[in-house]
């Protein structure tokens, strides 16, 4: 028996008035663009901030009653990124019609992402349910990743030079956002399985424990499959955000470093290697090292227009509405954190990294809080991937490393990643739920454990 | 794990301090930088005035670019104000006083923060030159009106101020600054392979041979060293020159006074070779040089825009200083630098440093620069006795010897002509240096007039510059 502690706050009003706070941001920027561009406030406004706000309060009864406990932060901070990701979409488009982006149908695919996110949350009850799908997710996982290599043009055109899309019925997708999904949950899956055996057998070289080589197998695989993504698809961020997520869980799992330079020296090999033969890495890399040289023949005419954004832009920003954005092409998706950089300024940019910086770190904070290992390394992956994704794509758009093809989380017009990703925030939500709740203490005997029974090794402390 | 997303969450953050901060204004400033244009063409650019009156001012449209440069008199001004174009950039005045005409300058930085803080439009300044429009325009009609090339410079001898500044054949900036670009493109391409340069700016750009004009600094080395107006020098109808077998004829083989020696008055009223050569054989090249220089040649203007530096040789030979003595061999001036030779005679031997702007006002019309004449290094150029024996002499040029064109009716005019030569089988250049009135100086003017009459005598810089210097000196003193 032990002495009864009173539930920790569930911090679910806190949320309540962070959420109401980003709407209330995000409906005053929509309207001073609106003002700015058309002299009077847009008639979509309404429309816009009733519907943004309705949709995250539903996100938010959600939350409250399925998983009190949550994480009071992630759901305010995606819903900032998600409602300032609208204006500037609702931006570009009033400066430039014809490039692609929508406000409406952006508004339209936050309402399918707040379903899908109040779905996992209705229906994944306990994320450990989804152990039991290690290898349902991989194959699903790999099977979407593989779906427009593998299909005719028809289905899987080829644009901007990659293969990434899936059109069917009218509709296209990206699939590999889903499957960044589905294969976190499975790597997590299997390194809990396999981590002892990765962990221990090893081989101890010039002080450093080497795995031995049947054990290499799966870092390979992750490798090879990287590879391919890249060979086939040309699509270099997703290559990258997939080995660099595998290698890290796996460090977390067996807390060996030596995967992780093992990790590294196949990166660096494999960069190598894609840079010696495909000429399309090697100019990602030589625009990236010298823009300027490039820009005449227009191979980095997106890049420099964007790093000219940014240096317009300065400390405070041109002002919404009141700078020019729409000169970079594909302003509104890969190129979104150009826009900010321009019209909100450095501090506008700073603002918007430090907000991924909380989700993150909220995520990982729910990777350690929570009890069992699962949890942990899913929590991480799913975390780790985003601050990997933002890397790639703002340091992409920045000219800290080359130039990779990745949406920017939330902010950048298009469905696919942005249901994921409100997938991705509900797991986390649910993992940090798990974190967060009480440990259920035996006050009678009607009380019954909550924890699944393969957690009975897990060591309960109270 | 976590270090991991926070080093990349600092490797981002220092990245876009040094993108947004760091090397912003270099990346601004890049000149394919459309953005940094099409912000500059979306607010109003600050006029250029001379006196009163707007010279380039903007007006808007309806294109992509707000605003189109729009310039009055164009031809007759754009060798000062050059243009602004949205694709060749600026020249001149344009670009020199850049901005204060876009409104960036440091000066109004308090504006700009006010403005930002009230949201109202960066407001720019103005530019104010020293321009004359009368002289100005004077200047440009009559040189055009000779149908040859050639370039005005008149100054204020006090000041330094340029009172003219005219280049022939000239160009329309409106159409190199229109915003249609494929036309401007048209235009300054056609004018960039047109022979006669009309891009350039004469005036200060092209160095011509100063032939007779330079006797005025000829002159100006002997007064100093001892030579008085009634000094008799030799002025046979040939000079020998030592160390060689050839000699330095007068171009009507004749003597320039009785027993071949006649005064130094009257060796530049008839603007005698021989006598020159002889002078400049005896002060030597050093001291000619000396002298040349105090008038501001061998010596960089810093004027505002691509200028060319006027040439004394460095060490001339006997026959060389005997040549360099009339304004040929390698003695190679601009136009300016003539006005300011007579601009230093008239102001008592003190050669003041050429200025086009004369004020610059802010957004609020405040003033925030007053031109604040100059003298030139190593002044005064020649004592002001020198100076008063000098300008009697130039007046007795006007009054009695080659200059008598450039006479105006109740008033003291000073000057000198001259035609240089300048290579086998072509007409030479017509000079003219002037001042007035030539007892209380308040302009002077140089005009050079390209390939002018077919003939070697000072007749040519009488007959065709004196008249343009004279209306010129008319039309601002009227």
């Amino acid at each position: 028996m032990t002495a009864l502690v009173p539930d920790p706050p569930t911090r679910r009003n806190t949320e309540a008035a962070l959420v109401v706070f980003a709407v209330l941001v995000s409906v005053a920027a929509y309207a001073s663009v609106g003002y700015v561009q058309t002299g009077h406030l847009p008639a979509s406004l309404a429309a816009y901030g009733g519907g943004l706000g309705v949709l995250v309060l539903v996100a938010h009864g959600v939350v409250r009653k399925f998983a009190p406990y949550a994480d009071p932060l992630l759901l305010p901070a995606v819903t900032l990124l998600n409602g300032l990701g609208l204006v500037l979409i609702y931006r570009i488009d009033l400066a430039q019609p014809s490039q692609p982006g929508d406000p409406g149908q952006q508004l339209a695919w936050t309402a399918l992402g707040i379903g899908l996110f109040c779905a996992v949350l209705i229906v994944v009850r306990d994320h450990r349910q989804l152990r039991r799908y290690t290898y349902t997710a991989m194959f699903a996982g790999i099977a979407l990743l593989a779906l427009p290599a593998i299909l005719p043009a028809a289905y899987s055109p080829t644009i901007n030079g990659s293969r990434i899309w899936l059109r069917f019925a009218g509709f296209s997708i990206q699939p590999g956002e889903f499957a960044k999904l589905l294969l976190i949950i499975s790597f997590a899956g299997y390194l809990v399985a396999k981590r002892d055996v990765l962990a221990l057998a090893s081989r101890r070289v010039l002080g450093l424990d080497l795995p031995r080589g049947r054990d290499l197998g799966p870092i390979l695989v992750a490798w090879g499959a990287s590879l391919l993504i890249l060979i086939r698809e040309k699509d270099l961020g997703t290559s990258l955000l997939f080995f660099g997520v595998f290698v890290v869980l796996l460090y977390i799992a067996t807390e060996r470093l030596s995967w992780l330079l093992f990790g590294v020296t196949l990166f660096a090999s494999g960069a190598f290697f894609a840079y010696q033969v495909f000429s399309h890495v090697q100019l990602r890399v030589d625009t990236w090292l010298d823009p300027e040289a490039f820009y005449q023949s227009g191979q980095s005419y997106q890049l420099m227009e964007g790093l000219f954004g940014l240096a317009s832009g300065g400390i405070l920003g041109s002002g919404l509405g009141q700078g020019l954005p729409a000169r970079v092409p594909y302003a509104s998706t890969d190129f979104i954190v150009a826009a900010i950089g321009e019209e909100l300024g450095l501090t506008g940019l700073v603002a918007i990294l430090l907000l991924y910086a909380i989700v993150v770190e909220r995520g990982l904070r729910a990777a350690i809080g929570v009890r069992d290992p699962f949890g942990k390394l899913l929590a991480a992956g799913l975390a780790f991937s985003m601050a990997l994704q933002v890397f790639v794509v703002v340091g992409g758009v920045t000219g800290l490393i080359p130039l990779t093809g990745l949406t920017t989380p939330f902010l950048s017009y298009g469905g696919s990643s942005l249901v994921a990703n409100w997938a991705l925030i509900a797991l986390l939500l649910r993992i940090s739920d798990s974190a967060r709740r009480p440990i259920p203490v035996e006050t009678d005997s009607t009380t019954t454990m909550r924890a699944a029974p393969d957690d009975a090794t897990q060591v309960m402390k109270s | 794990m976590a270090v991991v997303a926070a080093v990349m969450l600092f490797a981002l953050l220092i990245n876009a301090n040094i993108r947004q901060v760091v090397t912003a204004d270099e990346y601004r400033d890049k000149p394919y930088n459309r953005r940094t244009l099409l912000a500059e063409y979306s607010r109003p650019r600050g006029p250029i005035l001379v006196g009163d009156r707007e010279i380039a001012s903007s007006q808007e449209t309806k294109g992509e670019l707000k605003f189109q440069r729009k310039y009055a008199d164009g031809s007759v001004y754009a060798p000062v104000t050059g243009y602004i174009s949205p694709v060749f950039g600026a020249t001149a005045i344009e670009r020199a006083e850049n901005a204060y005409l876009n409104g960036t300058a440091d000066e109004f930085f308090v504006r700009r923060v006010l403005d930002l803080l009230t949201k109202q439009q960066q407001k720019p300044g103005s530019v104010r030159l020293t321009l004359d429009d009368r002289a100005q325009q004077a200047a440009y009609e009559n040189l055009t009106a000779t149908g040859r090339k050639g370039a005005v410079v008149a100054l204020d001898p006090r000041t330094g101020a340029v009172l003219a500044m005219v280049s022939v054949p000239s160009y329309d900036p409106n159409r190199i600054a229109s915003n249609n670009i494929s036309e401007a493109t048209r235009y300054r391409e056609r004018l960039e392979k047109d022979p006669d340069r009309p891009l350039d700016n004469r005036a200060i750009l092209h160095r011509y041979p100063p032939g007779s004009v330079f006797k005025v600094v000829t002159a100006a080395a002997a007064l100093s060293n001892g030579y008085r107006p009634d000094t008799e020098v030799p002025a046979p109808a040939a000079l020998d020159l030592p160390q060689t077998t050839r000699d330095l004829p007068n171009y009507d083989g004749r003597a320039c006074g009785p027993g071949d020696r006649t005064t130094l008055l009257n060796a530049l009223r008839i603007s005698c070779n021989t006598a020159f050569g002889a002078i400049g054989l005896d002060l030597g090249g050093d001291k000619l040089r000396e002298t040349a220089e105090r008038f501001g040649l061998n010596q960089e203007l810093d004027f505002p825009m691509e200028e060319a530096t006027s040439i004394f040789p460095e060490d001339p030979d006997q026959p060389q200083t005997a040549l360099s003595a009339i304004g040929q061999f390698d003695v190679a001036i601009t136009p300016l630098q003539a006005a300011m030779i007579a601009a230093g005679v008239a102001n008592g031997g003190i050669v003041m440093q050429p200025y086009l702007v004369q004020e610059v006002r802010g957004p609020d019309l405040t003033t925030v620069y007053e031109a604040d004449p100059k003298q030139m290094p190593n002044q005064p150029a020649i004592s002001p006795q020198v100076a008063s024996d000098l300008t009697t002499m130039m007046i007795d040029v006007v009054e009695n010897g080659t200059g008598q064109n450039a006479q105006i009716p109740g008033m003291l005019v000073a000057g000198k002509t001259g035609t240089a030569q300048h290579g086998e089988g072509t007409r030479p250049h017509a000079w003219f240096v002037s001042f007035a009135p030539a007892n209380d100086p308040q302009i002077a003017v140089a005009v050079v007039v390209e390939s002018g009459l077919d003939d070697p005598s000072d007749i040519s810089g009488g007959r065709l510059a004196a008249p343009i210097a004279k209306a010129v000196m008319e039309a601002y003193l009227r």
